[in-house]
């Protein structure tokens, strides 16, 4: 086995110790910030180092270092880097714990990157876990009423859903006797063709499986925790729960779903019809909550909600695809990408704007074009591409998850998913409408340090790139996406 | 021959001046300069001077079409890529120069309107972008690009709607405009979905190959060509979409007149126009384009009969008019609906911004405070009229030529739309001329009362005066373009340009139209609205309000705008969908999941009674949910499996 593979994964458990530890002995605790960063980066250096090479699984097949899991890796890291470097002036004002706050972070981000690249039912477990529990934490750092009363119901619906997984991991393995992803796929392709009702302990162990991720992905009906989570946590755990730890689930889900249960096809038409109507559930309930909301952090919490929709809709569109016919798959990595800088983008300007306010109400956003235009513009551009409208990211990405999923015969699907895009456009503009027509309530500036600005900066050019010139990162999609083709 | 650089150019140069002002110009100049104008002024300028080269050299190429390179934008997979491209063949050039000579004018309009407003930079940045986003999409040669610079003129007209923002009507207007076009947008994007799913391609020329040689045709090319044919009712106000337009007259008013005027309204005949081999092969497409046409017409010239508000009777009379042009496309074709548009920008600008000139002047848009202005504005005044004779169709002003054209074409394939036309002839000609009657006729009733024009105007107290000379120009060059347009086609040329029809000399053609009697019928339609305003609100020899009073119904129904406000968004908004849907959902999401935990966060800082919650009912009510989406899951398998 080779140890040097596993370095971006080392490096960031050496550097949250380093972390905690020093948080020990410092006075200066933007100290903390930058060493994080430096982890993050030498990680991200490495793991772009290994892109493109082909290496053997390590730890005993449990986790795979192919173009995939590394894709998912530097997303995480990056999602990370964007993270602190936009968390810096909201954990200044914690009086202690700074250092568990970043070493927190650090640890989610392990756990997301072991869960990209994990290839066993337990492994994935554990790796599950690890992110779970480093963001119970974080979502109840503010130990205020609201946070702390999400970080419970986190908690609480945490520790259901992980039963819920378990025991679905535990019917697949009682059904084929395999933990391995790639054995269980065996152990099903060799089975007679049927339906999956005459096998109910794999339809069972299927549905729990769906379940236990749909809860970590925020789908409808396994969205109870979204909005409380989002609205009591502090922001930039919000942000991370709303792109890292959904990309986290849905990295688990393509592999789970492709390498175990991706053939034969009368098994990958039955889970693609599940997450078809996952999909057109959770964009409809997402949407049309999000509509009536006031607070904007539980508006992005629905809108999170249905985004994990569209998502949905390239899992329904891999599920149906017929052989080599990737777009599905790559367009969830795609869509993905552009998620990242999109949310985390608006997310940072909310940052920002509610660290002068003190208020996450949308009515207070009044008049911020004239207060902070430069923050109210960049929110726009992250909520245009929100919507789905060209030039930006979003308008790319959903057209290349639509695309795969009219060619995989899912019209019905992209037709509810576009009359969604339309009414969401509705809330989305709310907050443009009060930005730029609404009157200021005062003249104040608002500030903002300077490394939440390159946060944002890098945010929105990640968006425009992205939603200008998607070629570039639709070939690094198509390329990690390509360890799925038959 | 233009060289294909100059044909990106006419879009790019304003892209450039949006950049410079939107990064450069806005942050580091103090707004009192006028530089920004400038910029625009000399961009859009730029791009005039390329469209007209590339009108030329499109008039001399064969087949009228220059063949410009792609460039290749996203491979989303072999086979699936999106390229950029332009077309550039005689119903673009036709387009650029009405894109760009309209915009230029109301640039240089501005200058003189928009002086001293606080908001000075950021006008003239929408301004670049809009005429940016315009260019491209009269220049787009595939649909998808196309669809993003439709979306993207959707945007600046929402930003230039909403521009005095610390109105909250205008905020309003803003709003409705942005979702009301949204809705015919979903049917554009449908119809393009499905023109892809069935042919594979974008390209607008390859798909009127296909529809041509009959690959596409049927219910799908139905289906398609109506979809896209909605996104065209939304852009461009049509019946039932119409109701944005007239709110939209809260924005400062040259952008009414270059974009809820001339260019992004006709953006949706331009559509049509665009792909019209598709309508061409589908019966019932090109009838729904004339039947939804016709009927625009005469509605919207219906509710300009009575409005008291000069920009609103402006904003009727355009729905009005591109109802006219969907008409001419759905009976006749091409160029005669284009042609109707190409003249119309002109003389309907030239009204906005005769509007323009008479707020700046009295600080108020209702026509009942006005009067009397001939005296005060002569060259407002000069020009509104030739423009209003213009639009009413009286020989030879360039309104005449092409609306006699799509009466002809209605006359000959559509009987009863015919009539309806006819009827709208009058009508527009009478509530233009009442229009003008009311401003500029008679006595000087005082302008607005507490004079608050438009944001950071002055009042306007004792005489009205005449516009400065920056603001009369443009009036002045419009004026000239609303006489001499409709000549181009007076020989045949026009159609011949646009594909079809034969030319003949200029006399003959000139005099032509007294040799038919449809002309004649219409011309006297005409003068019959003329005199009956002359005898209602110039002479006063018949009451106004008598008349009111006798079609009493009838008035307030026109008044009222038929009600589709209300029934927009008081019946279908508030109370279906705010009240019933939204609130549904919202109340079982706070009560029914949400509502047994509220309490939790003070139990767990005050004594841990958290756990005690969560073991009566808390944690139960989750795990239900759960339960009953999972057995949903299993239902799905069971029956659709």
């Amino acid at each position: 086995m080779n140890l040097a593979l596993f370095i971006p994964e080392i490096t960031l458990l050496v550097i949250a110790a380093i972390v905690i530890l020093l948080d020990l002995f410092i006075e200066q605790k933007r100290w903390l910030a930058q060493v994080s960063i430096s982890g993050l980066v030498i990680a991200g250096g490495v793991t772009i180092a290994m892109w493109g090479g082909s290496y053997p699984a390590i730890f005993n097949n449990m986790l795979a270092v192919d173009n995939f899991a590394i894709f998912f890796k530097m997303l995480f890291l990056g999602i990370a880097f964007l993270v602190i470097l936009s968390s810096t002036d909201y954990v200044s004002k914690f009086s202690k714990f700074q250092g568990e706050y970043y070493a927190l972070v650090l640890l989610a981000t392990l756990g997301m990157m072991l869960m990209a690249a994990t290839t066993n039912l337990i492994a994935i477990y554990i790796a599950l876990e690890l992110t779970s529990i480093s963001l119970y934490a974080l979502v109840g750092f503010l130990k205020d009423k609201k946070s702390t009363e999400a970080s419970l119901k986190y908690l609480l619906l945490g520790a259901v859903a992980s039963a819920v997984l378990l025991y679905g991991m535990a019917l697949i393995f009682g059904f084929t006797g395999k933990t391995q992803l790639g054995e269980i796929a065996q152990v099903i392709q060799s089975l007679p063709p049927m339906t999956l009702l005459a096998s109910p302990g794999l339809l069972l162990g299927i549905v729990l499986l769906v379940a236990g991720f749909g809860f970590k992905i925020a789908a409808v009906p396994f969205q109870m925790w979204v909005p409380d989570v989002y609205e009591g946590a502090p922001t930039p755990i919000t942000a991370y729960l709303s792109v890292a730890s959904k990309a986290a689930g849905f990295a688990v889900i393509l592999r789970v779903f492709f390498s175990a249960f991706g053939l034969p096809v009368w098994l990958s038409l039955n889970w693609g019809l599940i997450f078809a109507a996952l999909a057109a559930i959770s964009m409809t309930v997402g949407n049309i909550i999000a509509i009536p909301q006031a607070n904007i952090k539980r508006m992005l919490g629905y809108s999170s909600i249905a985004q994990a929709g569209y998502l949905m809709v390239g899992l329904a569109a891999m599920g149906m695809a017929s052989a080599e016919n990737i777009l599905g798959q790559s367009g969830v990595l795609f869509f993905l990408a552009s998620y990242a800088f999109t949310n985390m983008g608006a997310f940072i300007a909310i940052i920002a704007i509610s660290n002068k306010l003190n208020s996450d109400l949308i009515e207070d956003y009044s008049g911020m074009g004239k207060r902070a235009p430069l923050l109210a513009l960049a929110l726009t551009l992250c909520l245009i591409s929100l919507i789905g409208m060209p030039p930006a990211a979003g308008f790319m990405a959903k057209f290349y998850i639509f695309n795969a999923a009219i060619q995989n015969g899912l019209l019905w699907l992209v037709i509810i998913a576009v009359i969604n895009s339309v009414v969401s456009a509705y809330y989305y503009l709310r907050v443009v409408k009060v930005m730029w027509l609404g009157e200021a309530a005062s003249a104040e500036k608002v500030p903002s340090s300077g490394a939440l600005r390159l946060a944002l900066l890098l945010c929105c050019i990640g968006v425009l790139l992205l939603g200008v010139i998607p070629g570039y990162a639709i070939r690094l999609a198509q390329l990690a996406a390509n360890i799925f083709a038959y | 021959m233009i060289p294909h650089q100059m044909v990106w150019l006419i879009f790019l140069l304003p892209l450039f001046s949006f950049v410079i002002i939107a990064f450069v110009v806005r942050p580091l100049v103090r707004p009192e300069s006028r530089i920004a104008g400038y910029i625009t002024i000399a961009a859009i300028g730029g791009s005039l001077a390329l469209s007209i080269w590339a009108l030329f050299s499109v008039m001399a190429a064969p087949h009228h079409e220059i063949p410009v390179p792609d460039i290749t934008w996203v491979v989303i997979e072999d086979g699936v890529t999106i390229h950029l491209g332009l077309i550039m063949d005689s119903l673009t050039a036709v387009m650029l120069i009405v894109v760009t000579v309209v915009s230029l004018m109301v640039q240089i309009y501005s200058q003189g309107y928009m002086h001293g407003d606080p908001g000075y930079h950021r006008y003239y940045a929408f301004m670049s972008l809009f005429t940016m986003s315009m260019l491209g999409l009269v220049l787009a040669d595939n649909l998808v690009f196309m669809f993003v610079f439709w979306e993207m003129v959707g945007l600046c007209s929402y930003f230039l709607i909403g521009f005095w923002f610390h109105k909250p009507s205008a905020a309003d207007a803003a709003k409705k405009a942005f979702i009301v076009t949204r809705l015919g947008d979903f049917g554009f994007l449908a119809g393009i979905l499905l023109l892809y799913l069935n042919t594979g391609t974008f390209d607008i020329h390859e798909l009127h190959e296909l529809a041509i040689t009959g690959v596409l045709a049927g219910t799908v090319l139905t289906w398609a060509a109506i979809g896209i044919f909605a996104g065209a009712v939304g852009k461009s106000a049509q019946f039932p979409l119409h109701v944005w337009l007239p709110d939209a007259m809260e924005g400062p008013t040259p952008v009414s007149a270059l974009i809820h005027a001339a260019t992004m309204v006709a953006a949706g005949v331009f559509l049509v126009a665009r792909m019209f081999p598709l309508f061409q092969h589908s019966t019932e497409a090109l009838t729904t384009v004339a039947i939804i046409g016709g009927i625009t017409a005469i509605f919207a010239a219906s509710m300009g009969l009575v409005m008291n508000d000069i920009k609103r009777v402006l904003a009727y009379s355009t729905i009005s008019q591109l109802g006219y042009m969907m008409l001419g496309l759905g009976t006749g074709g091409v160029a005669i609906g284009i042609f109707h548009l190409f003249n119309h920008a002109f003389f309907k600008a030239l009204l906005f911004l005769g509007a323009g000139s008479v707020n700046h002047a009295t600080g108020t848009f209702d026509m009942r405070l006005m009067g009397g202005l001939r005296k005060y504005m002569p060259w407002t005044y000069v020009t509104f009229v030739i423009a209003s004779l213009s639009i009413a169709g009286i020989w030879p002003l360039s309104g005449f030529w092409s609306k006699d054209e799509v009466v002809i074409s209605a006359f000959a394939s559509q009987p009863v739309l015919f009539y309806l036309a006819m009827i709208t002839v009058f009508m527009t000609a009478f509530y233009m001329f009442r229009a003008v009657f009311m401003t500029f006729g008679g006595e000087y009733r005082g302008g607005a009362p507490d004079a608050h024009g438009h944001g950071g105007q002055e009042s306007h107290h004792g005489q009205p005066h005449e516009s400065p000379r920056v603001m009369t120009i443009p009036l002045i060059i419009l004026a000239v373009l609303s006489i001499f347009s409709g000549l181009w086609n007076v020989t045949g040329h026009f159609g011949a340009f646009m594909g079809h029809g034969e030319t003949h000399g200029f006399l003959e053609g000139l005099f032509h139209p007294f040799t038919l009697s449809l002309p004649w019928i219409s011309l006297i339609l005409a003068g019959l609205g003329i005199l009956l305003a002359y005898a209602m609100y110039s002479k006063f020899w018949i009451s106004a309000e008598r008349v009111g009073g006798m079609f009493k119904p009838l008035h307030t129904l026109f008044y009222r705008k038929y009600w589709f406000d209300e029934l927009y968004e008081n019946i279908i908004v508030k109370n279906a969908l705010f009240r019933g849907l939204f609130g549904g959902f919202e109340q079982f999401d706070n009560k029914a999941v949400d509502g047994a935990v509220n309490g939790v966060a003070n139990g767990v800082i005050a004594s841990g009674r958290a756990i005690r919650y969560a073991q009566t009912g808390q944690l139960q009510l989750y795990g239900l949910f759960m339960g009953i989406g999972i057995l949903a899951i299993i239902f799905v398998i069971y029956f659709f499996g």
